[in-house]
């Protein structure tokens, strides 16, 4: 009997955009596969390279889940990235050490985020304005800092120059190149970060008072209220995780890039979001976990490794097709927030 | 003290700018007792409860508690419950997102050795909860995946896993169909049996009588009295709650005639509104004025709306003077001439931000259209005419609505509809919370628009003055329109009718 | 005292002040640089070999620039008030409708020409009929889905740019046509798009005051539920604000264009959205709904357009100003917010007691 229940449990509308959602990364890498297998997209090492470039993507969107299960959201991600790398860059070329400057833009992470949550869940200001002008923001003050392109270089700093060009390989999964040379699998170290984020959140998401609250808040602010939650400061919370998760993105990203500009990680807000709504996060809040966005990553991440390994198709393709996806994955939102509310 | 009792509240006073709330109010709670808590709209329930539950701070009046020396002074809901008073609302509040045990649980989780959450622990736990009220559910699944009578009763579960002593049901009953009532109601006599006090609120006077032991009424905020189930039977209830003191009125009777031959304004068969209002059939005749009479959450109101197309129809047809339409938003049925002053004048009525001009003349401007702007001119023209016709105290035309009172903001929307010169007005509650030379004036201006061969829909809680502007009544019960009086139009009458069933 | 009153409840308090400090600010820079203090103030005439005899003079330099943000903040006042949340694409959209105009112009794939592929007035009318249509998508999306309006517009505010580039096959394409130029450039002594920007101000004004359309907005961004008893088709409203909003981004995008004569669809209205949202909230108008003062939005546009000229002056370049103006932005919505009210009363109120007491 009791199985019986539990099988009708894991057919909710919500399990179902989960479902949808893997399935469309399956059929998008598959076709990947048969449409490019001769330039290699067949091979194990493609996979880990879109995990290596997304590296920073996966912390972020595991932050903007956290934003948008309270009904919140972040678009100052992607500016906040750029102030990090461009941190990152500038402070090695001055002499700081890797380590000292890993943990200047963690705080800065923190401290913006506190003014953000302060803004957004104690004088609640609506998350989108506070989020642009966060935006604004960190891009103006990315240009403050510096307004040229500044690479970082084993010169500039060997210790960080170590950690990028690191390869943790994987012991399976190798294949013969064309020069008959066996390719090991590897990934970056920022790959590894990004897993023991993602499995961090998944485990607070679910097991501490800090997780639940997010949902609980997400799903009725007022009722959460009711229960005796403290609403103003999980908001708060989530607002801090999200800025702090972006900053320690910004780390990966900037291991990945190894330079700081202005126009670092432009639309990268986007990305995120459609990440964790292609994952089955609601907009409204309270149902959404970070598997799904993990997934909504790797979907991005397909497209444009689809479209580069293309080689032919225009740059803005990537764009417009997240766009587009996010776009069909908000109307399924709304077409089902529709039916669930007639149900009642 | 008298024995037994956990909750008395004495001489409770609050006032709300401009109105006195509560009168020295007082309330007694016996342990283990169904206690029904009943009055009109406005009649001081809900700010009494907020009082005992923190969220009003009331002036004057003592409360206390058994088991706590002084009185009791709550500041929040969680005062509330840190003394042993918790609330179920009429809207559940919990989180939809969350299984049931989530639900009982969130805020005080049993925690591991390493600090997360016993999932395990607190599942086994729920489990036991629900099966000591019996309630059958699997407490792991998401609460939004059980019907609304489940939530409700998870609502309970909690309130009660808490150590209550008085649980405050507030209207808990008007989403549920009888089945779920019933249900919990079983809930309700199990809870009584462990001698938990229960205040009951509700506007359903049938549940009163089936699981209540005493009963206390407010009226406009003074206490009338206390009684037990047995001492007041349905009529003198609904007479206690209406109040039978006739107010002194300037004497308004509309002349009686037979309308039958009258041409047919509004005839409506079997229309209906999933979940508020089961199909009904009304005729009104032209230059008629017919009142519904009912208790709040009887459907009055619903059954206006449905004809207005507020909530659009699903079944039925409705013909308005003679020909038929199709109604599915507000404008379709201004344009046939009908127009409504709905009952919640913050929420439907009126815009407050915007002038009493603006105000007066919104639905004829929405009638002409957007293209076809009055000119500022006209627009002067028409409030200066009702403002003066219906004597509307204003500074100035220019004036924000919301800077008026009650009243007057009752009369801007009025005015609203005269303006598109309506041959059927739906009021719904347009004397609710106004002075009483302001009542006495809607009610000549209902009598003179009928003179002119206007018809009205008009609903009140006061059966007083519907008896004196109507020629004939409706009566609603449940949601269902059970009957109608055209002659013979006396109180008592009606306040039978009201209450149903045998007295 | 009731003088104060007065001025307190005065509409344009907000802006004029904001645009005051602005002057001030500007006079005490050219004072401390040693230039004439009122150079702020200079109107002159110049001789240009390019343009010819035109006005000259730093106010003349913000009304010209201002013209596009000017613009954006009418649609973007109308969308606030009527569904109290702001459209994030107007930007983009300006970026999208210069790219379809100028690859109408100058024909697909080409990158630069002198010679207009098809007539001006089909360019400018399908710059229009762009902006008419994600006019119309942010407007579904919002009024008949019922998707929160900045999550909506986040569709377009992150695919426009990169549709226009797509239509621009990946390249900036130049459009060096005196007549199309015209549009950025001066009609005898004025810039055109201070005259554009007037036109489409009377336009609306003229839209506002003969039809009915300023208070059914207003009216269904104050209360929707309300309006639609009283007879107003709430979703309809909300519809045609966005729509109203696109086809005045596509008006601001032609100006933008024409000024650079090209299509940079990285570029054009770049941080615009922000300036424009700016502009209404500066314009004394509450990013909530409801209440809107059309005169404040652009006397706020003005502001922002004298705060950048005055960023730049000072020393700040174009990508560092946002630092200043998110600054603004945010106070200006603190300033705003309910709870920071409550706390300031409470905060008076308290110190008036012990005043008392004292």
């Amino acid at each position: 009997m009791k199985e019986k229940m539990k099988a009708k449990k894991s057919f909710n509308s919500n399990t179902i955009l989960l479902l949808i959602t893997i399935v469309l990364f399956m059929v998008l890498y598959a076709g990947g596969c048969i449409a490019y297998g001769s330039k290699g997209f067949t091979h194990f090492q493609t996979f880990l390279n879109i995990l290596i470039t997304n590296a920073g993507l996966i912390c972020v969107a595991c932050g903007m889940t956290c934003v948008m299960l309270t009904g919140g959201i972040d678009i100052s991600v992607g500016a906040l990235i750029a102030m990090d790398c461009m941190m990152l860059a500038v402070g090695m070329s001055k002499g700081i050490g890797a380590v000292p400057m890993v943990a200047i833009v963690l705080l800065v992470g923190v401290v913006f985020g506190f003014v953000q949550g302060f803004l957004v869940g104690y004088l609640e200001i609506q998350p989108f304005i506070v989020s642009m002008a966060g935006m604004f923001f960190c891009r103006g003050m990315t240009a403050v800092i510096c307004t040229d392109q500044v690479s970082i270089t084993e010169k500039i700093n060997a210790t960080f120059y170590k950690w990028a060009n690191t390869k943790v390989t994987i012991p399976f999964g190798g294949y013969v190149n064309n020069k008959g040379k066996y390719m090991v699998p590897y990934v970056r170290p920022g790959v590894i970060v990004a897993l023991i984020v993602l499995i961090l959140i998944f485990i607070m998401l679910r097991y501490t008072k800090f997780g639940r609250s997010l949902y609980a808040v997400g799903g009725s602010a007022q009722s959460a209220a009711m229960m005796g939650l403290n609403v103003k400061r999980i908001k708060m919370g989530a607002y801090m995780l999200s800025s702090i998760l972006c900053s320690v993105g910004g780390v990966c990203y900037c291991l990945n890039t190894m330079a700081g500009s202005v126009t670092r990680a432009l639309g990268l807000e986007m990305d995120a979001i459609s990440s964790a709504v292609i994952g089955g996060t609601l907009l409204t809040g309270g149902v959404g976990n970070v598997i799904g966005s993990f997934f909504g990553v790797l979907i991005n991440g397909t497209i444009s490794s689809i479209v580069k390994t293309n080689g032919k198709l225009a740059s803005s393709w990537p764009n417009i097709l997240t766009a587009a996806l996010l776009f069909i994955f908000i109307v399924i939102q709304s077409v089902f927030g529709a039916l669930r509310a007639r149900k009642k | 003290m008298e024995e037994n009792v956990v909750l008395t509240a004495r001489g409770i006073s609050m006032t709300f700018p401009g109105v006195k709330a509560l009168d020295n109010v007082d309330f007694t709670l016996r342990k283990g007792e169904i206690h029904a808590l009943m009055g009109e709209n406005g009649a001081g329930k809900s700010t009494l409860i907020k009082c005992l539950t923190g969220i009003n701070d009331f002036e004057a009046g003592e409360i206390h508690i058994e088991g706590i020396d002084g009185p009791v002074r709550n500041h929040s809901t969680k005062d509330a419950q840190n003394v042993g008073i918790s609330t179920v609302y009429q809207e559940v509040n919990l989180c939809p997102n969350l299984s049931v045990a989530e639900n009982l649980f969130i805020g005080r989780e049993p925690l591991t050795k390493i600090r997360t959450i016993d999932r395990k622990s607190y599942n086994k736990r729920s489990a036991k909860i629900m099966e000591d009220l019996g309630i059958s559910v699997d407490v792991t699944q998401n609460l939004e995946n059980y019907s609304l009578a489940i939530q409700q009763m998870v609502a309970i579960a909690r309130a009660v896993d808490m150590d209550c002593k008085v649980l405050i049901l507030d209207e808990p009953t008007s989403s549920l169909d009888d089945e779920e009532v019933e249900k919990l109601f079983t809930l309700m006599r199990k809870l009584k049996e462990k001698g938990v006090g229960i205040i009951f609120v509700t506007h359903f006077l049938e549940q009163v009588y089936k699981v209540c032991d005493r009963i206390t009424v407010l009226r406009n905020g003074t206490y009338v009295g206390e009684y037990t189930v047995e001492e007041l039977p349905r009529v003198k209830l609904v007479a206690a709650m209406l109040g039978k003191d006739l107010d002194d009125l300037a004497e308004i009777k509309k002349e009686q005639k037979d309308y039958t031959n009258e041409p047919m304004e509004i005839s409506a068969k079997g229309l209906s509104h999933a979940g508020t209002i089961k199909p009904f059939d009304l005729d009104i005749h032209k230059g008629e004025v017919v009142g519904i009479g009912g208790l709040l959450g009887s459907g009055r109101s619903e059954l206006a709306r449905c004809i207005y197309g507020a909530d659009k129809a699903q079944t039925g047809t409705l013909e308005i003077s003679g020909e038929p339409v199709k109604i599915n938003q507000p404008i379709d049925a201004m344009n046939k001439g009908v127009g409504m002053l709905p009952d919640d004048r913050k929420a439907e009525g009126i815009i407050a931000d915007l002038s009493v001009r603006e105000n007066i003349i919104l639905a004829l401007q929405a009638k002409r259209g957007m293209f076809r702007q009055l000119t500022r001119a006209q627009q002067e023209e028409i409030a200066d005419k009702y403002i003066d016709l219906i004597k509307i105290k204003t500074p100035s035309k220019d004036t924000l609505v919301k800077q008026l009172s009650g009243g007057n903001q009752q009369k801007v929307i009025l005015a609203r509809w005269l303006a598109t010169n309506a041959d059927f007005l739906i009021l719904d509650e347009p004397t609710r919370g106004i002075d009483v030379g302001t009542k006495s004036e809607i009610q000549k201006l209902i009598v003179k628009l009928a003179g002119e061969g206007k018809s009205v829909l008009f609903i009140s809680s006061e059966i007083e003055e519907m008896l004196r502007t109507c020629n004939r009544m409706v009566i609603m019960r449940d949601g269902q329109k059970v009957g109608e009086i055209d002659e013979d139009l006396s109180q008592e009458g009606v306040m039978k009718a009201i209450a149903g069933g045998e007295s | 005292m009731k003088i104060w009153n007065k001025i307190k409840s005065w509409p344009l308090l907000l802006p004029v002040v904001a645009l005051i400090l602005v002057m001030a600010v500007n006079i005490i820079h050219d004072a401390a640089v040693g230039d004439n203090p009122l150079s702020f103030f200079m109107i002159s005439l110049r001789d240009t070999t390019t343009n010819g005899t035109i006005l000259f003079g730093r106010i003349i330099d913000i009304i010209n620039r201002g013209s596009e943000v000017a613009i954006l903040a009418i649609g973007m006042t109308l969308v606030v008030s009527a569904s109290a949340g702001t459209d994030i694409s107007v930007g983009s959209v300006m970026s999208l409708c210069a790219s379809f105009m100028c690859m109408n112009l100058a024909g697909y794939g080409v990158s630069s020409t002198t010679t207009l592929a098809k007539p001006l007035i089909v360019g400018l009318l399908a710059a229009v009929l762009m902006g008419a249509l994600c006019g119309a998508f942010n407007g579904t999306l919002v009024s008949h889905l019922s998707i929160q309006p900045m999550v909506a517009t986040l569709i377009l505010y992150s695919a426009a740019r990169a549709i226009g580039l797509l239509l621009c096959n990946d390249l900036i394409v130049y459009v060096r046509n005196p007549s199309f130029a015209f549009i950025g450039a001066f009609t005898g002594p004025i810039p055109t798009p201070i005259l554009i920007t007037v036109v489409c101000i009377i336009l609306i004004s003229v839209v506002l005051k003969k039809t009915a359309l300023g208070m059914y907005i207003q009216s269904v961004g104050i209360n929707a539920k309300a309006s639609r008893i009283a007879g107003l088709n709430s979703r309809r409203l909300r519809f045609l604000a966005y729509l109203l909003c696109g086809v005045f981004a596509s008006l601001a995008g032609i100006v933008a264009s024409s000024r650079i004569t090209s299509a940079d669809s990285n570029n054009i209205g770049l941080y615009l959205e922000m300036d424009a949202i700016l502009s209404v909230a500066l314009g004394g108008n509450s990013l909530g709904g409801g209440k809107f003062n059309l005169a404040g939005s652009i006397i706020g546009a003005y502001t922002i357009q004298a705060i950048t000229t005055t960023l730049y002056a000072l020393g700040v370049s174009s990508i560092q100003a946002p630092v200043y103006k998110a600054i603004i932005v945010i106070i200006i919505v603190v300033i705003e917010a309910p709870p920071f009210k409550a706390f300031i009363r409470k905060h008076s109120a308290a110190r008036a007691t012990k005043g008392v007491k004292a």
